[in-house]
């Protein structure tokens, strides 16, 4: 078989993960998305690893490992979420804006800046 | 000599910590005493106490203020003695402090001249403390009030007896500072407070020359002692001298209110009256030209300097007298007559008789302390400064108008008061001045710093002093002597006039303004007549001394001057003794009343410019150091808004440009490499 073919696979998966987590709302399908990039990983690693073929087996070793982390940070992520769900009743992503600042205004916290007597200048 | 002189300056410096510090304490163990022994017992024994707890007040700071004094004047009435007895020096060091380069001494150097003024300074403070006790009794801060006069006493024990001139520097500047609480002693009062500020000010100001002139002198002779200092000064460079000694100059007319820093002194007059008779009349305006005196030798070698004093006494002289002439506010009037005699003074250094010049200062200390504590008791019946408010005190206050009589005639130099001594001596000095002769001295010195420098520690102390004070006369120009001699007799019939005037509207006439005219009470009233007695007898010295005797020719002519100003006013007067005399001057006395408007255009040249330049930097600042650090802040917050559109908290924004980032630095390294 050629190594094109699981490539590309592996790339269009990749990218449909990518597209996942750029633009989907719902975080449980972010999540999904991220597991689809790492599966992406995945199919490449066991596909160079038949490509080389190295006596350790390297690339199957790793799968195994990003296997593990993925199961771990879908159990966090579940979490995050559930815990997300239960304070916000939402698990819509563009509605989270907590990380922005909470003042847009650029020009608001001049106003701080007094003299000694108190009086803004 | 040495030890009794430094306890004599130690006492009020102590004195006035521990009034400071323990008076009240003082009072609170006194008061159950006192009040045990005022309650009256049958016996004659205890009579004797009961008159005096009477008399003793329950009042520690009161106690702790004069007891020290006293002590103080008994200490330099024995140093006067002693110098009476056996002229001599004695100089006594307590450490030399190491500096770098020239060490300061902590010495005191006792001579007949120190020992003099000293005593005539604890006189005199002696006189005010007593006198402020009944003066400032209902005061609530007279403990800090005694404090500041007793530590104002050491100050200037410590500038006449300093055997060191940065160590009298201290003191000099001490003084001010009192001078300047004292004034400011009810500074609720804007004008008080004002006044002193400006008394400090215009004092600050000459204070720098002074202290540049004793950098000069001292750089140039190696040394701060004075001894050290007057016996190098042959060696001197001119150019030290001169420069050195116009230097002081400078603080000698600030401090003795010369003009042309001599505004503060009128308007010091808003202190207590005692103060302006202690500080303001008697002694720290006296300590300028003290310190003259006290370094005459430099200003011997530097004819110069004593050609510009000559010339500023002449105009403070006659200037300050006749604005003294057109006051209404007694104190005013005292105020001004001070800087005339100062002046006096000044003008006795000048022509070149040290002797004369301290005589009239012992004899003014005297007759002005005893004219403003006079006045004290006078204002504090009165209840007015003005003269408009008074007339009509003679009968009724005995001891005070007596007195201030005695003070009035010494102001005019009325004989035998004291005044008409010490002022003849300067006159006839001047006389003597106009002939100018030819000073072998001088050219035996001229090449003296060709000989090299400093050979022993103090080769001719007495050798240069003696030759100062007692050779031939510095070699002033004669003009300036000429221009002594006429303002000085001019000032002296200006001087009686405005003496006559003041003393003929204060007790004669009928009452001007409603009040109960009654005599102070006795701790008020005998200080001014126990320093009657110096003021009428002081002069006596004169006739009795080699250097001091009166010239009778120029005696004659002085006193002619006088009863032709003195008469004059008395003859105004009398047509009509309801008005003040002084309506005669006309249009002139809103002139003189302003003296001279110097006030005003110091006003318009100095403090309206340095007001308005003040104005114009805060504005700068406001406008541009502040604009610009506030500017910039803004400006690195509107840049930053630009960049915080990103951050809007949606993550997957921020993803979006990690990837974008990601692939950007893809594409960089395929297309660079």
């Amino acid at each position: 078989m050629h190594l094109v073919y699981p490539v590309v696979i592996a790339a269009l998966l990749f990218s449909v993960g990518v597209y996942g987590v750029l633009a989907r709302r719902n975080a449980i399908l972010v999540l999904m998305s991220v597991e689809l990039m790492l599966n992406a990983v995945n199919l490449n690693l066991v596909v160079f690893d038949m490509k080389w073929a190295d006596r350790l087996h390297g690339g199957q070793v790793l799968t195994l490992f990003v296997i593990v982390l993925a199961a771990a940070e879908v159990g966090i992520g579940l979490a995050l979420v559930l815990l997300i769900y239960r304070n916000r009743r939402t698990v819509d992503v563009d509605r989270l804006r907590t990380l922005a600042e909470g003042d847009p205004d650029p020009d608001a916290d001049v106003g701080a800046m007094t003299d000694d007597e108190g009086v803004r200048r | 000599m040495i030890v009794v002189a430094a306890v004599a300056v130690v006492l009020p410096f102590a004195a006035a910590f521990a009034g400071m510090l323990f008076g009240h304490t003082v009072s609170h163990l006194l008061s159950p005493l006192v009040r045990r022994l005022r309650t009256p017992k049958p016996g004659a024994a205890r009579r004797g106490a009961l008159v005096l707890a009477r008399r003793m007040p329950a009042n520690g700071p009161a106690l702790i203020a004069v007891l020290p004094v006293a002590a103080s004047t008994v200490l330099t009435a024995i140093l006067a003695l002693d110098q009476l007895r056996s002229p001599g020096t004695y100089v006594g060091t307590l450490a030399r402090v190491p500096t770098g380069t020239i060490p300061i001494a902590v010495s005191l150097h006792v001579d007949g001249l120190a020992s003099v003024v000293a005593f005539l300074v604890c006189c005199v403070a002696l006189a005010v403390q007593v006198y402020s006790v009944a003066y400032m009794r209902d005061d609530p801060r007279y403990s800090s009030y005694a404090a500041f006069v007793s530590l104002f006493t050491a100050a200037m024990l410590l500038v006449v007896l300093s055997g060191d001139l940065l160590v009298l520097y201290a003191g000099w500047e001490v003084m001010g500072v009192c001078s300047y609480f004292l004034i400011g002693h009810y500074w609720h009062d804007r004008a008080t407070s004002r006044a002193a500020v400006k008394a400090f000010l215009v004092t600050r100001l000459g204070d720098v020359g002074f202290l540049f002139g004793i950098f000069v002198l001292g750089v140039a002779a190696h040394s701060f002692e004075l001894r050290v200092v007057i016996g190098r000064l042959p060696y001197l460079s001119h150019t030290a001298l001169l420069a050195g000694t116009l230097l002081l100059l400078c603080g000698v007319a600030g401090k003795s209110a010369q003009f042309p820093l001599h505004t503060w002194l009128p308007d010091a007059m808003a202190g207590p009256t005692p103060i302006s008779a202690l500080i303001h009349a008697a002694t720290m305006v006296a300590a300028g030209v003290y310190v003259v005196a006290r370094l005459y030798p430099a200003f011997w070698f530097a004819p110069t300097s004593l050609a510009v004093l000559g010339v500023i006494a002449a105009i403070s002289m006659l200037g300050a007298a006749l604005a003294a002439l057109a006051q209404d506010d007694l104190k005013r009037v005292l105020a001004y007559s001070t800087i005339s005699q100062l002046a006096y003074m000044a003008a006795g250094l000048a022509v070149g008789t040290r002797d004369g010049a301290v005589f009239h200062l012992l004899t003014h200390g005297a007759f002005k302390a005893l004219l403003f504590l006079g006045a004290g008791c006078v204002i504090v019946t009165v209840g007015s400064n003005m003269m408009s408010a008074m007339g009509g005190l003679r009968l009724a206050m005995p001891v005070t108008f007596w007195s201030m009589t005695v003070g009035f005639a010494a102001l005019a130099g009325i004989p035998p008061a004291s005044g008409f001594f010490s002022k003849d001596t300067i006159l006839s000095q001047a006389w003597v001045a106009t002939h100018p002769q030819k000073s072998p001295m001088y050219h035996a010195f001229a090449y003296a710093p060709l000989r090299g420098f400093g050979k022993a520690e103090s080769p001719g102390y007495d050798f240069v002093l003696r030759h100062a004070l007692h050779g031939t006369p510095p070699a002033i120009p004669s003009w300036v002597a000429w221009l002594v001699l006429v303002t000085a007799l001019l000032t002296t019939a200006v001087t009686a006039a405005y003496a006559t005037r003041t003393w003929l509207v204060t007790f004669f006439g009928e009452q001007r303004s409603a009040f109960r005219a009654r005599e102070a009470t006795p701790l008020m009233r005998w200080p001014v007549a126990v320093l009657a007695v110096p003021a009428l007898l002081l002069g006596l010295i004169g006739p009795f001394s080699e250097r001091l005797r009166p010239e009778w020719g120029m005696a004659v002519v002085s006193l002619l001057c006088a009863a032709a100003g003195a008469g004059g006013v008395y003859l105004v007067w009398n047509n009509d003794p309801a008005l003040d005399p002084v309506r005669l001057l006309g249009p002139a006395r809103p002139v003189l009343r302003a003296a001279f408007y110097v006030d005003t255009v110091y006003d318009v040249a100095i403090v309206r410019p340095v007001l308005a330049l003040a104005r114009l930097v805060v504005r700068a600042d406001a406008r541009v150091v502040d604009a610009g650090v506030e500017g910039s802040g803004r400006g690195a917050r509107r840049l930053g808004g630009l960049l915080r559109a990103t951050e809007n908290g949606n993550a997957q924004a921020y993803v979006s440009g990690l990837f974008a980032g990601v692939v950007l630095i893809v594409v960089a390294v395929v297309v660079l490499t």
